[in-house]
Formats: structure tokens, C-alpha cells, sequence
């Protein structure tokens, strides 16, 4: 793994403790979740322990020591979301991709996450997909988005465009 | 960008920005917020840029992309200015003709218009429109007056002024004596005396004094500080700066969510914009005060939002509360005398010092002084951010600015205050908006956040969300709110199950008063709110899926059946076509019917069906 993307942002912090959240969110930015041996690169050049390290990238929910999968899923379950129908959203998302918030598919096509607010809540609920919002949504349209996010890749190895 | 070293200075900017401002300009703006952007205001402000630049000089027109205007529910908004023209649901192709026909010959389209819900009048301007005209719009009202990342747009409406007015017309004791006297009170919930917050850091021991602004806004179905940060950042600089003055402070701390993008991009550019002028860093405005500011980001957690967990955050830590024995005051960040305020409270400081605490202190209730803004949102009409005075009634806010219900179902109850927060019934919506009387109510202001809620709402399942929402978001460092969540959630699940007994709710009302008392931050210490004004106003709803394991709002699946009525069913089939499991059996044009035992309860058939003849129970 090339790391000098690390030292870069932690020479851009001027190794300061205190922007570690900062580091973090930089270095996932980077690599896309927080990897082992770019968590061990921070922790030295910081002069921190590894653990504390560990502590503040688990802690806060914007970090993952997993890498995510090519589509990011979000579903907001904020209070208007919640009481305008997201959780029949979020037991369809479940189903058809049989993963639980959080995880990632078998095959790294799709990462779902569940958030707290978007705040768009006028068009709640509300998913969001690789940063693109969908309103008003329903359990049928989002079965029909993850539908046609598989069909468009199935058409891309058929024409032979690698993803 | 030229430095500004005196007051003077200051004037004679905004003088020289104002008169580059032609009279017989058009301005054309466009919202810019984030609920604006989720439908594709880019694209509209982008096909304006082009079309007035193919266009040339033939007219002139200056495009604004302004920070929220508030009515999310309508967006993308554009506003037509001097003409005071209020466009809603804009979209990409009606771009050239509103500039061919409204900017350059003065005619209205009829289509773009606000249609009155009641007198289904068109109208053509905001101040017409119900939603704004109950509205006093003082933080949020520029919102549609400036570009956020044009600083000369703040000063040409007299931004700044309240800066060198305090720092060379004031004596800091004469600042807080003013804050004091305006009755302004902490928007991020609890209510505060800002004034005195103020004063107790300024008379703390010690040199190095910090000032920070929580932006750390986490509670669900609330977006009001994003829109103020977002969309005039300068108004919260300048309060900051002010309050630095008066407290003796020396660096200060914007501390904004991770989630929210445009909110950081628009601080820090702000930021770098008041440094270059001279209004941030060494010698603000030739007066000998220094201060500096800087952004610090979350990493989404929600306890972060409370004052002690905030500062562990900006220190590099795990965001865990401390006991509050030692007020933040004396020993905040780095163990230095910290003063911390919301957003909302900040922007509030440079019209108090401009308009003066008399002013300020004329709007609003004996005990709740100016205004307050509302996320409004849930099942009502009109979403968005209402800017309201303290005192206004709930019904004035639900019913003559939201517009009332949404889809034909009565509105049975309003979330306030978050997940510290309770629900607060119908039966008292003409209960006014403050402090004090929401307090009273079994329920919070909390930082503005409003969900209205209608039969559809299952009164335990929105107390089972916040329960777990809390349970998710607890720190776990004291025992009472990480344990005692966690056996409450288990609670409601069971009764959200129809496994419910009696003993349940009593069980239940003991461990929140258990949370409540022993909880070591205002997390713990307010998470039981929703759940014992559920109880409160709705013991009922908890009654009947206890007794008669019915959930009467027909949300908590194990305690619903969906079934076809005879008499509506067509026989078109789409419920069967759209069934992911495959539980609708029946022919064309006969009757269908629904396997429970099959029925997965995704409620995509009742979606569907034309003739609603697919009904819950």
C-alpha cells in the first residue's frame, strides 16, 4: 500500500494531536475507510499509541476500518423520515441486498448505511445513492434504483466496459 | 480584497460596494441551501449563468446563489428582484423564459407561481405567501440578500457594523451589560442567559480564553444552524468576534458536523475572507484586539453536541461528557476558561449590539426574548425553516405557516426538542411557543427541531425510535444511560411486539426516572422525555397494543394485517404484480386476496393500487 498520502496529510496537520479527527477524515477521503497500516503510519508520526488511535476511529461513526463497496446506499432515518415510512424502506434495502446497515454486499457493489438526517426532510424519506438524492421514496422505487444500478452493470460486462 | 484598518475604513467599503450597485440592475437569485441542491438548483443557477452570458450585455442582471430561504417544501426557489418575484419548483428549462419574459419584459409566469392552498390565488410575491407573512424573520430574513461566499455582499448590508461599533464605542462590561439586558437566551436547548454565560467566562481566571460555536447539530428532522452557517456565516463570525471581545477571548472554534459539506466550505471561505480584510487575526480594525478563528470537524457522533463532549472532540479525543462540577467557564478546552454557543445565538449578537437590547428585547415573552427558527417537518405541508417570535402558538405555526395537515389524515401531535424533547398533543397546540411553557408541557425547545405528526404516527413507535436512537448514540461511560436505554428499547420492543404486560409501563416509568436522575450529561438526563410524554398524553395508544395487541395507527408490523376489499378490488392485478412475495393470488378482473402467512407487510401494494382497496389494520 502506498502510504506517502498519509505522511502528506499528516505534514498538512503539522503532526498536531488535536487534529486527529481531522487526519481521519482526510486519510479515509483518501483511501475510502481507514486502512491497518495507515492507522500504525498516523499513530507513529503523531507519537500516539496505536490504541488511542483505535479509540477515536471507532468511536466516531463517520469512520469504517472496512473497505466500502463500489455503490454507497444511504438511507436517512431522522424523525420525519422515520414517521413518513423510511423503516419499510430500510426492510426492503435489507432484504434485497441481504446485508444489515453498515456492511458491505458479498460481492463490494453496495455499502448500506443508515444516517440520522440529511436534513432535506421536505422530500422525506429520502436515500441517497453515491451522493445523488432520491425523494419521496417508497419501498417499490427503491427496489427499482438497486434494480437499476445491477441492470447497468450487467449491460457493462455485456458490452465489455469494465468496472 | 483590501485591508480594512479602521472603522472608517469599514464605512467607506461599504460605501464604494453600494455605489458600484447599479439602479437599474436585476437581480435574479437562486436558492442555494442543501434542500435546495436535492433538487437540482445547481443545474438551474448554472443554466442562468449561461443564458445571461450568451445573452451579453444587453440587460444587466446579477445571478445570486443565496444560502436557504426557508421553504424547502417548494424548492429550487429563485426570487426576482426589484420586482420582489417569487418563482418555486424552478426547474432547468424554465431558465430561458424566465429571463426572456420575466427579466426582460416584466411578465409574470402564472406557472411558477405560489397557489394559495385555501383561495387557490396565484402570488407573486413572498410577502403575500401565508408561510413567510406569520414569519419575523431577523437571523434568517438575509439569507436571500447575500451570496455566503461574497464577503462585500455582507458588508453592503452593514455587516461589520456591530463589530466596530462594539470594539470602539464599547467597553467589553458594557457588551455583556448590553446581552444582559436583551434576555437573549442559548438556542441550542437549554436556555441559557447568554449574558451571563458571557460574564462568568470574562470574570474566570487566566490569561488564554477560548470562544467556540457548536454546529454540531445532530438532532433528526433538524437543519436550522446548517442553513445559518451555510448560508450567512459572516453573521456568526462577526457575534463570534464580538463575544471575543467582550470575554477576553483569544482563539475561537467553529465546531461543525462532518455531514455537513457546504456549511464547512462556506465557513472556511468566510473565514479566510474576514482574515484578508483585517477583520480576523492581529489588530481587528486598527483597534489592538486579536483573535482568531478555526474550523474543527465531527466525526458523527451526537453526543458531541454536548458542551464537555464537544470540547473532548476538538481536542483529538473520544467525544465523552465530563461531570459539569467545574462549569466549562473555568475549565474548558486545554482546562482553559471556554465560552461555547449554538449558532443561532451567535448570529443573534451583531443585531442586539446593532439595534440595541430595548429593540431585541421587545420580541417575544417576559422570560423568552427575540426569535426562534424551526425546522417544521413531518406529516404538514409546508416543510422548511420558520423564523418565528417566542410566544406564537403552536397552531399558528403547524396550521397558518405549515400550511396543517398533509395528505388528509388529522394531525394528532408535535415533536419538539429532539430526542430530549417530548410530544406535545393537539389538545394544547394553543400553548405558546417558549422556554418555559414547552418545559412545562413535559417536553423541551431544544435547538428548534418541530416533527408534526398525524394518525398515521404509532405514539410507541415513535418513543421506541428515540429510545433506540439514544441507546445507538449513548457514549457508554456511565452505567444509567447505557444500560438503563438499552432495557427501555427492550421494553417497547416487547410492546411493539403484542408481547406486552401491565407491568411494562410501570417497569418502564421507574427506569426513566432511574435514567433521568442518575445519567451523568444532559443525554442521559433528558432521554426519557419522549417516552414519559408519550405516556403522558398517549397512554392509550401503549394500552391497546397491550390488551387488545392492536396498534392503532397501523404501523408496528407483527400487530398488522393487510388485506383486499371486495367491493373496491378491480382485478387490474398491479398489487400482485408489484408483490415481492408473491402473497396476492387472484385472476384478472376478479377479486384479489393477500396470504398473511406469506405477506412480508412492505405495504408496496397498498402503494400501488388505484381503487385503495388495499387496506391495514
Amino acid at each position: 500500500m502506498d502510504l506517502k498520502s498519509v505522511d502528506l496529510i499528516v505534514d498538512k496537520y503539522q503532526e498536531k494531536r488535536t487534529a486527529l479527527i481531522s487526519i481521519l477524515h482526510d486519510v479515509q477521503d483518501r483511501y475510502k475507510y481507514l486502512p491497518d497500516e495507515a492507522l500504525k503510519m498516523v499513530a507513529s508520526r503523531l507519537h500516539m499509541d496505536i490504541n488511542q488511535i483505535y479509540g477515536v476511529a471507532t468511536f466516531y461513526k463517520s469512520f469504517s476500518l472496512v473497505p466500502k463497496g463500489k455503490h454507497s446506499v444511504t438511507l436517512c432515518l431522522g424523525t420525519a423520515c422515520h414517521v413518513r415510512g423510511g423503516p419499510k424502506i430500510l426492510r426492503e434495502l435489507k432484504g434485497l441486498l441481504h446485508v444489515e446497515p453498515g456492511q458491505t454486499t458479498a460481492d463490494r457493489q453496495f455499502s448500506l448505511n443508515v444516517v440520522n438526517c440529511l436534513g432535506v426532510c421536505a422530500i422525506g424519506p429520502v436515500m441517497m445513492v453515491d451522493r445523488k438524492f432520491y425523494g419521496e421514496m417508497n419501498p417499490i422505487r427503491a427496489r427499482r434504483i438497486i434494480e437499476k444500478i445491477n441492470q447497468n452493470k450487467k449491460n457493462d460486462k455485456r458490452n465489455g466496459v469494465r468496472s | 480584497m483590501r485591508k480594512i484598518k479602521s472603522a472608517a475604513d469599514l464605512e467607506k467599503w461599504r460605501e464604494d460596494i453600494l455605489s458600484k450597485q447599479e439602479s437599474d440592475e436585476v437581480v435574479v437569485s437562486v436558492c442555494g441551501g442543501t434542500g435546495c441542491h436535492a433538487y437540482g438548483c445547481k443545474k438551474v443557477r448554472d443554466g442562468f449563468a449561461k443564458e445571461i452570458k450568451k445573452n451579453g450585455d444587453a440587460q444587466k442582471i446579477r445571478l445570486k446563489f443565496t444560502g436557504c430561504r426557508g421553504f424547502c417544501e417548494r424548492g429550487p426557489i429563485v426570487t426576482i428582484q426589484p420586482q420582489g418575484i417569487f418563482y418555486q419548483k424552478v426547474q432547468e428549462q424554465d431558465v430561458s423564459a424566465i429571463l426572456s419574459e420575466t427579466v426582460a419584459k416584466g411578465k409574470i409566469l402564472e406557472r411558477l407561481l405560489y397557489e394559495d392552498a385555501v383561495t387557490k390565488r396565484k402570488l407573486v410575491s413572498e410577502k403575500e405567501i401565508p408561510f413567510y407573512t406569520a414569519q419575523h424573520r431577523l437571523v434568517m430574513g438575509n439569507n436571500g440578500l447575500i451570496e455566503p461566499t461574497k464577503i462585500e455582499d455582507y458588508i453592503g448590508i452593514g455587516g461589520y457594523q456591530a463589530l466596530a461599533k462594539a470594539l470602539f464605542d464599547m467597553q467589553p462590561k458594557q457588551i455583556i451589560d448590553e446581552m444582559k439586558a436583551s434576555g437573549l437566551r442559548g438556542r441550542g436547548g437549554a436556555g441559557f442567559p447568554t449574558g451571563k454565560k458571557w460574564e462568568d467566562c470574562r470574570n474566570a481566571p487566566g490569561k488564554i480564553k477560548y470562544i467556540v460555536c457548536n454546529c454540531d447539530e445532530g438532532d433528526p428532522g433538524a437543519y436550522m444552524d446548517r442553513s445559518v452557517l451555510e448560508g450567512n456565516p459572516h453573521s456568526v463570525l462577526e457575534g463570534m468576534i464580538i463575544g471575543a471581545y467582550a470575554i477576553g477571548g483569544s482563539h475561537g472554534y467553529i465546531y461543525v458536523r462532518h455531514e455537513y459539506p457546504l456549511a464547512c466550505k462556506n465557513a472556511e471561505t468566510a473565514i479566510t475572507q474576514v482574515r484578508k480584510a483585517g477583520l480576523l487575526g492581529k489588530n481587528i480594525l486598527g483597534s489592538g484586539f486579536d483573535f482568531d478563528v478555526e474550523i474543527a470537524k465531527g466525526g458523527g457522533a451526537f453526543v458531541c453536541g454536548e458542551s464537555t463532549a464537544l470540547i473532548a472532540s476538538i481536542e483529538g479525543k473520544v467525544g465523552e461528557p465530563r461531570s459539569k462540577q467545574v462549569h466549562t467557564a473555568n475549565r474548558g478546552l486545554w482546562d482553559k476558561p471556554t465560552n461555547l454557543n449554538n449558532v443561532e445565538t451567535w448570529a443573534n449578537v451583531p443585531l442586539i449590539i446593532n439595534k440595541g437590547s430595548q429593540w431585541f428585547s421587545s420580541i417575544g415573552t417576559e422570560k423568552s426574548k427575540g426569535t426562534k427558527i424551526f425546522s417544521l417537518v413531518g406529516k404538514v405541508k409546508n416543510t422548511g425553516l420558520v423564523e418565528v417570535p417566542m410566544g406564537i402558538t403552536l397552531k399558528k405555526i403547524i396550521f397558518d405557516i405549515g400550511g396543517g395537515q398533509q395528505d388528509g389524515r388529522r394531525i394528532k401531535a408535535v415533536q419538539t426538542g429532539g430526542p430530549s424533547g417530548g410530544c406535545i398533543p393537539a389538545s394544547l397546540f394553543d400553548l405558546p411557543v417558549d422556554f418555559d411553557s414547552l418545559t412545562q408541557a413535559g417536553s423541551m425547545m431544544g435547538s428548534g427541531g418541530m416533527i408534526v405528526m398525524d394518525e398515521g404516527t404509532c405514539m410507541v413507535d415513535v418513543a421506541k425510535y428515540f429510545v433506540h436512537f439514544l441507546q445507538e448514540e449513548s457514549c457508554g461511560k456511565c452505567l444509567p444511560c447505557r444500560e438503563g436505554l438499552k432495557r427501555m428499547g427492550e421494553i417497547l420492543d416487547r410492546i411493539t411486539e403484542g408481547k406486552g404486560n401491565d407491568e411494562d409501563l410501570s417497569l418502564l416509568e421507574e427506569l426513566a426516572e432511574v435514567v433521568a436522575d442518575t445519567s451523568l450529561c444532559g443525554l442521559g438526563k433528558t432521554a426519557p422525555n419522549p417516552v414519559l410524554s408519550a405516556l403522558r398524553y398517549f397512554r392509550s395508544e401503549f394500552e391497546a397494543h397491550i390488551h387488545q395487541k392492536r396498534c392503532p395507527a397501523a404501523v408496528c408490523t407483527p400487530l398488522i394485517r393487510y388485506s383486499i376489499s371486495e367491493a373496491d378490488c378491480t382485478g387490474c392485478g398491479a398489487c400482485a404484480k408489484i408483490c415481492p412475495t408473491q402473497a396476492i393470488k387472484g385472476e384478472k378482473k376478479q377479486n384479489h386476496l393477500i396470504l398473511a402467512e406469506i405477506c412480508s407487510k412492505c405495504g408496496s401494494c397498498m402503494d400501488v393500487c388505484k381503487a385503495n382497496a388495499v387496506m391495514v389494520q
